[in-house]
């Protein structure tokens, strides 16, 4: 018998008892400030979060950031709001991104709870981007923002064939005896524009 | 109401005063007790090693032993959680068996719960570090485990907390096990010990006059350890406090 | 039944204890990591409730698995995915390995997947020659010395950042001496870099598959599991058949619960989710059985497959904190490995159970709330059962029991130690069998016994 018949009926012929599911309705943790939870998490997982007012520049914004200034080769996939000066669409293969210091990107929402930002791989022909680029930025508007993961996933519809993922704080390890550093493998920072957030804002 | 006292076996051998001391304290709030002197062990040692066969007698002459009273009152909250939760395993169906089974209490939960007692009177100013045994902590929920996320509660400490002059010591560590564990004790000597005296350096951080427990068997290894390395930190078991007793004189050096 | 292959949990533990400076060093390490973690549970107000809900959805989902199964395989296929099943670790190992050489790959990365390492991935596909990296900081440190993970989520939890910086200056040539964490994990930045940027294909495990769509979870803090299959374009993704939820909609649950108990923090730096392969690429699922349908069918045990690999109850025991994992001899230590290990092998792994002082930390810290505590008392059932346990404890617990059964022979006995104890002289008493008596002092033995006492204050 091929392996998956065998495991399917080792699993057949020993039925369990029927447990329903949970019902995950809630209530589950809001906030009064979901922007204020998201920047104080996102601070102390080590990312940086900065506020975009309706009108004002992000370009501007992303300056007070030293790795921005000092960023030759920037990669922006979001080149109607900020340009950046290496295209993606010119790189035939995800390696050729390999000497970007800094890549800005979409981010569709926000959770509060956790610092996360939801990412997917539409509009980023080498989703590697996300991880080789030495520093990232993310955009995101201040009003998509939810409280916590189950709100999340309730704006989350996976298509058939896809990559997303949450992002929350720059890459770190605390492997060399419990010591934390920032920038693992992945980006040494992570910067998340929250645009239109002159205004405390509810949540989605 | 009937209370039949269940009185441990190393207790009733190696610490008789903790027994003396529970029925004072039960004669305190009006309980008379009966000492039925058929008991003998509830069977933990062997249970503990897997040794179901062995532990089924044991189990059995519990019950024979117990099944006529309205309680059973016990200040060990391993035995208690034996009898609670794991002697279903050997006497399920047994006529008698659910009611002893839930009317078996640990001597604080059932002061707590059942006496309803809320404050105890008697003077005891000394520093008092409650070490949080594990059995009934965790299977008797004596109080709420530092890992839960729940209101907190303390049985044990709302007791002796009653008593004038008292203060109870903060621990960095407030309910990690002791390291004895049974048979753990021996077979795991190494690490028991090594756990049992973090427990005592974490008390004496804490400035801990004396070490109280509802488990005797907890005190008696920290008791050992503290004795064989001079640290001068007694132990009394809370039916001893509560009883009233003085602190322990000088302990015997090695 | 070989004793020869018998593993001895004491006698490590006790080599490791021995160093007092290190075996404190580890505790605290690994105590610190629990207390991070209680106050991320503190900061979620409904935290049972999600630990229950949690086990309820594993619950529903091992009794429906088959099920499950079949729907993640067809979701999978359908966004592109290739689905192999392996009933047994060669069959794992295998399909890895032809899939590699299918693709011409010999030079592969690998992040963390505890899967792997329970069927020995690496040794097998070094054996054929495939050069085999694994990615996560930890785990490349411990491959580097030639070690095993010594925990599931911090696998160089047991060595000391000097020792990365000898091991780093022997292989990833930074200076001598060095021993700054910033510093080496920088240059070991630099050097899996270049290893991901060389590699054919990425090897992952997974944290949870989605039936209804088909989808691989995947956690990370240093990004290295998407660093490694966003690069090649062949990504395999090898998983337990217990690590499948049903909905979208658990992960909320799980992922709210994971990084919380694994570490204190609310959610690791990136949690990818895979619905088919990169666009151009490569996506092979390996569906694992090797003894998960006959824990299974075993009801003592089958909440252990609810793991969802957290380490939190590694983190909690005060065992293995002062033991080290290498002291257990086998893939997963702590308290979840003494149940799963002794599930697949009794013989070897024996000891394990009795590696615990059933303080049921562990069962309060998971996140499943598996009942390790209550498994691991029923193991010691198993191991007694199945002749495993040595002929001197079985013999002390026989005499024990029959000088309990009979009142007079347990008044009889417990009279004549306490009148013995006294009068023998101390070296007597402590002798060298006489194990309690190494670091502790006897009781002082009363002369009367409590029921003496009580029939002369109150009659019989």
């Amino acid at each position: 018998m091929d392996p998956k018949q065998t495991i399917l009926a080792r699993l057949r012929d020993h039925p369990l008892e029927d447990v329903p599911l949970p019902d995950l309705d809630g209530p589950w943790t809001t906030y009064e400030d979901p922007l204020g939870q998201f920047r104080t998490t996102l601070q102390a997982v080590g990312g940086l979060a900065v506020d975009v007012a309706d009108g004002e520049s992000p370009d501007a914004a992303l300056r007070q950031v030293a790795a921005y200034r000092d960023a030759r080769k920037i990669c922006s996939l979001v080149p109607d709001i900020i340009r950046g000066n290496v295209s993606m669409d010119g790189a035939s293969s995800p390696h050729e991104l390999e000497d970007i210091d800094f890549c800005i990107a979409a981010g569709q929402f926000a959770v509060a709870e956790n610092a996360a930002v939801w990412v997917t791989d539409q509009n980023a022909r080498h989703r590697v981007i996300y991880f080789l680029a030495q520093h990232l930025a993310l955009i995101v508007s201040a009003r998509d923002i939810v409280h916590n993961l189950h709100d999340a996933y309730r704006k989350i519809a996976f298509a058939q064939r896809g990559y997303g993922l949450f992002i929350s704080g720059p890459s770190k390890t605390a492997d060399i005896e419990q010591s934390l550093v920032i920038g693992a493998h992945g980006p040494r920072s992570l910067t998340v524009l929250l645009v239109g957030s002159s205004m405390r804002s509810g949540a989605g | 109401m009937r209370v039949g006292l269940f009185i441990p076996c190393y207790i009733d051998q190696f610490f008789p005063d903790v027994g003396l001391a529970t029925v004072e304290v039960l004669q305190r709030f009006g309980i008379a007790v009966d000492f039925p002197s058929a008991q003998t062990c509830c069977g933990q040692p062997m249970a503990n090693s897997g040794c179901t066969n062995e532990t089924r007698p044991l189990a059995e002459k519990y019950l024979q032993t117990f099944r006529d009273y309205d309680y059973i009152v016990c200040p060990s909250g391993s035995c208690v959680a034996m009898v609670r939760h794991h002697y279903s395993h050997y006497l399920q169906e047994r006529p008698g068996f659910d009611h002893v089974q839930s009317r078996t209490f640990e001597l604080c939960e059932f002061l707590v719960d059942i006496v309803n007692v809320e404050s105890i009177e008697g003077v005891f100013p000394h520093r008092v570090g409650v070490h949080q045994s594990c059995h009934g902590l965790r299977e008797l929920r004596l109080a709420n485990s530092s890992e839960q996320v729940v209101t907190p509660f303390n049985k044990i400490a709302m007791l002796i907390s009653s008593l004038e002059g008292i203060q109870v010591t903060r621990l960095t560590r407030p309910d990690e096990c002791c390291g004895f564990g049974g048979t753990f004790s021996v077979f795991e000597e190494a690490v028991s010990t090594a756990m049992g005296m973090d427990r005592l350096r974490d008390h004496q951080q804490a400035g801990t006059e004396v070490i109280t427990a509802a488990d005797m068997s907890c005190l008696m290894h920290l008791d050992g350890l503290s004795r064989r390395n001079a640290m001068n930190i007694p132990v009394m078991h809370v039916a001893q406090i509560l009883a009233g007793r003085p602190l322990p004189k000088e302990p015997v050096t090695a | 039944m070989s004793r020869a292959a018998a593993h001895d949990h004491a006698s490590q533990a006790a080599a490791f204890v021995s160093d007092s400076r290190r075996a404190h060093w580890h505790d605290q390490a690994l105590w610190f990591v629990r207390a991070k973690r209680d106050k991320a549970a503190h900061g979620v107000a409904e935290w049972e409730r999600l630990r229950e809900d949690a086990a309820a959805i594993k619950r529903h989902t091992l009794a429906r698995l088959a099920e499950y199964l079949e729907q993640f395989e067809q979701a999978a296929k359908g966004c592109g995915a290739h689905v192999h099943w392996a009933a047994t670790a060669e069959d794992h190992n295998r399909i890895v390995l032809d899939i590699l050489r299918e693709h011409q790959a010999r030079r592969v990365v690998k992040s963390k997947s505890m899967l792997t390492e329970e069927c020995e991935l690496n040794a097998y596909l070094t054996g054929n020659g495939i050069d085999v990296v694994d990615t996560d900081l930890g785990e490349r440190i411990v491959q580097l010395r030639g070690e095993s993970p010594s925990h599931i989520v911090l696998p160089a939890i047991h060595i000391t950042k000097e020792e990365v910086g000898d091991t780093f200056h022997r292989y990833l040539g930074t200076d001598a001496g060095a021993s700054d964490p910033t510093y080496l994990a920088e240059a070991a930045r630099g050097h899996l870099r270049q290893k991901f940027l060389r590699a054919d294909a990425g090897i992952t495990g997974v944290n949870f598959a989605i039936a209804e769509t088909g989808g691989l979870v995947v956690c990370t803090n240093e990004g290295n599991a998407d660093l490694g299959v966003s690069l090649p374009s062949l990504h395999i993704a090898c998983m337990g058949i217990e690590k499948l939820i049903p909905r979208v909609e658990d992960l909320g649950v799980f992922l709210r619960l994971l990084a919380r108990s694994a570490t204190g923090q609310p959610i690791t730096a990136y949690t990818s989710h895979f619905h088919g392969p990169n666009p151009g690429g490569d996506l092979h699922i390996v569906l694992v059985d090797n003894g998960r349908s006959g824990i299974r069918s075993r009801p003592k045990f089958f909440d252990a497959l609810r793991c969802i690999r957290c380490g939190a109850c590694m983190n909690t025991c005060p065992v293995y904190r002062r033991s080290g994992g290498d002291s257990y001899g086998a893939t997963i230590p702590g308290p979840i490995g003494s149940v799963l290990h002794p599930l697949r092998d009794i013989a070897t792994h024996a000891s394990l159970p009795y590696a615990c002082s059933l303080c049921g930390s562990c069962s309060d810290v998971c996140p499943v709330r598996i009942p390790l505590h209550a498994q691991l008392l029923a193991m010691r059932g198993e191991v007694a059962e199945s002749g495993e346990l040595a002929w001197s404890k079985r013999m002390l617990m026989k005499f024990t029991s029959v000088v309990l059964r009979h009142t007079w022979l347990y008044r009889v006995a417990g009279g004549a130690v306490r009148w013995m104890v006294p009068r023998l002289p101390r070296r007597v008493v402590y002798n060298r069998w006489n194990i309690w008596g190494r670091n502790r002092e006897l009781p002082d033995m009363p002369r009367r016994s409590f029921r003496a006492l009580y029939r002369r204050r109150h009659g019989s």
